[in-house]
């Protein structure tokens, strides 16, 4: 069954994302916000707290209340993306060059410095897979991807997916480790498109693409519900006015 | 000591007089663009040619600071980001970000509520969890590492309190008191209780007291806090306000094709900003 690349990611993160009790989803995230009401639509959960909801909004404080929630450890999963993200997990929504005379800017950090830490697990979520985004070292770090021991952090790290594979974040080797390859892509494609080290094992294996049941899911109520709150994705991806 | 403001709210005539009482170099603190910036007032300060306004980010900006900086008005932004969300980048401030021509202090979002809240307490700092290790805390003189007093060898971050002079935002009613409602948008108060000025745009103006109906009190920002409303009926478009209008996703993106450059930009000033009332009915 054809399947779009969107959907595919999607898919993806729903079972990285898994029994989690409770995903909070930030600004500009349509993938990760399908990938959490495909779940919902499956089992009914997570509690799904979407910063960008404009009817039946979960907040009545803002996002402070999300930031809130995570300080207190009840948000179990995040998404973080990155303009650049290295080895070490470490990401940069900032810009590159020489910070402050930053050569590309970028929106900022967000809420990424806090959430990395608070939040239990987080799913480094970026489409382009090249090697100007996954670099030797970022330029600048908004959030660090591991903290030192004796400094206190709750979660970090647990995956890398982009639109090329799909990494697991190995943390006591503080080194991503090639997972699968979406179909298509070859392990030979993503070792020249990355530029940080990984490891990887012998025998590759294909990331699994979309069932169709998902499909159904997500071309029937998860697309409505996207559409409620990401427009212009949902046109692009599904042919659906808002 | 400072003046203590006035505790009366005054009534202004429109969102170009509450323009003119925020000073050129003002530290005004806005809204992110879901959360009722006023945007009438936007576009009054740009027709007024404000200067050197330094605007602070509670915690992220968007598409209002955007035409702030793109029109020349904007010194420095204290944010968490500046995005024009779906519509991606926001041009101008890129460009002027990338060009130097426009000071940045970057801030994660939590640091930039708990410096609020730090004022609204008058406390001098709050401190945070995680943060430590970012490059962010290389350029912040007002963020610092503080031992736990109850702990031991447990680090956590301050942030010292930030206080605006100006807060500036837009909300659905303000009543014959000066009392604003904000609705679920209580985040709004945070920014009114921090800050030493509080301009509110308002859809309408009621009669009576809203502190005496019990359902729409929760949502009441208290006069006290409320230095001058003015009505600005779809004073927050392109952007919505619940329960009246929503939000205009076409022209913000239409914005975000046409500021990509600097006669694009200005075309759309000159069509949405100079010549006044370009809002569909």
């Amino acid at each position: 069954m054809d399947y779009a690349r969107e959907e595919l990611l999607a898919c993806t993160l729903a079972r990285l994302v898994g029994d989690a009790a409770h995903v909070a989803v930030g600004a500009a995230s349509p993938i990760p916000a399908t990938a959490c009401f495909l779940l919902r639509a499956q089992h009914g959960r997570p509690r799904i707290s979407l910063l960008q909801r404009r009817h039946g909004n979960p907040f009545t404080e803002g996002s402070r209340e999300l930031f809130d929630l995570a300080g207190q450890g009840r948000i179990d999963v995040f998404f973080l993306g990155g303009a650049q993200i290295d080895g070490e997990a470490n990401i940069n929504l900032v810009g590159t060059g020489e910070y402050p005379n930053v050569e590309h800017r970028f929106p900022g950090s967000f809420g990424s410095a806090f959430m990395y830490f608070t939040a239990r697990r987080t799913i480094l979520f970026r489409e382009e897979h090249s090697a100007r985004v996954l670099v030797p070292k970022v330029d600048f770090i908004s959030a660090p991807g591991w903290s030192p021991p004796g400094l206190w952090r709750r979660g970090g790290p647990q995956a890398l997916l982009t639109g090329m594979a799909l990494f697991s974040w190995q943390a006591d080797e503080r080194r991503f480790r090639l997972e699968s390859v979406h179909p298509g892509v070859t392990a030979d494609d993503v070792r020249a498109n990355t530029g940080f080290e990984y490891d990887a094992p012998g025998q590759m294996s294909s990331t699994p693409v979309p069932t169709a049941p998902e499909l159904k899911l997500l071309r029937g109520p998860v697309a409505q519900e996207i559409a409620a709150n990401y427009p212009e994705f949902a046109r692009r991806t599904w042919g659906l006015a808002a | 000591m400072d003046a203590l403001p006035s505790n009366e709210t005054e009534v202004l005539a429109d969102a170009g007089a509450i323009a003119a009482r925020i000073p050129d170099g003002a530290f005004v603190a806005l809204p992110p663009d879901y959360s009722l910036v006023a945007m009438e007032v936007v576009r009054a300060l740009i027709r007024r040619e404000a200067r050197d306004l330094r605007l602070l980010g509670v915690p992220v900006l968007g598409f209002g600071a955007d035409l702030l900086i793109g029109a020349g008005c904007v010194a420095e932004v204290e944010t968490s980001a500046v995005t024009l969300g779906e519509a991606g980048l926001a041009p101008r401030f890129t460009e002027a970000a990338e060009r130097g021509t426009l000071r940045v202090i970057d801030a994660t979002c939590p640091m930039v509520h708990s410096g609020l809240q730090a004022a609204e307490k008058g406390v001098p700092f709050l401190p945070l969890r995680g943060v430590i290790g970012s490059d962010l805390t290389r350029y912040r003189a007002d963020w610092k590492v503080v031992d736990n007093p109850f702990a031991a060898d447990d680090a956590l971050i301050a942030a010292k309190a930030i206080v605006p002079e100006v807060a500036l935002f837009h909300a659905r009613w303000a009543d014959a008191r000066g009392n604003v409602w904000i609705g679920r948008r209580r985040e709004l108060a945070t920014i009114a209780h921090a800050s030493k000025a509080c301009y509110v745009t308002v859809e309408a103006l009621r009669e009576g007291d809203m502190l005496e109906d019990e359902l729409l009190a929760p949502g009441v920002l208290g006069s006290v806090y409320v230095s001058a409303v003015a009505r600005a009926p779809r004073g927050a478009w392109p952007f919505g306000v619940a329960g009246e209008y929503g939000i205009d996703d076409a022209h913000i993106l239409e914005y975000a094709r046409q500021a990509k450059t600097r006669e694009g930009f200005a075309r759309y000033l000159d069509a949405f900003v100079l010549k006044r009332a370009a809002q569909p009915a």
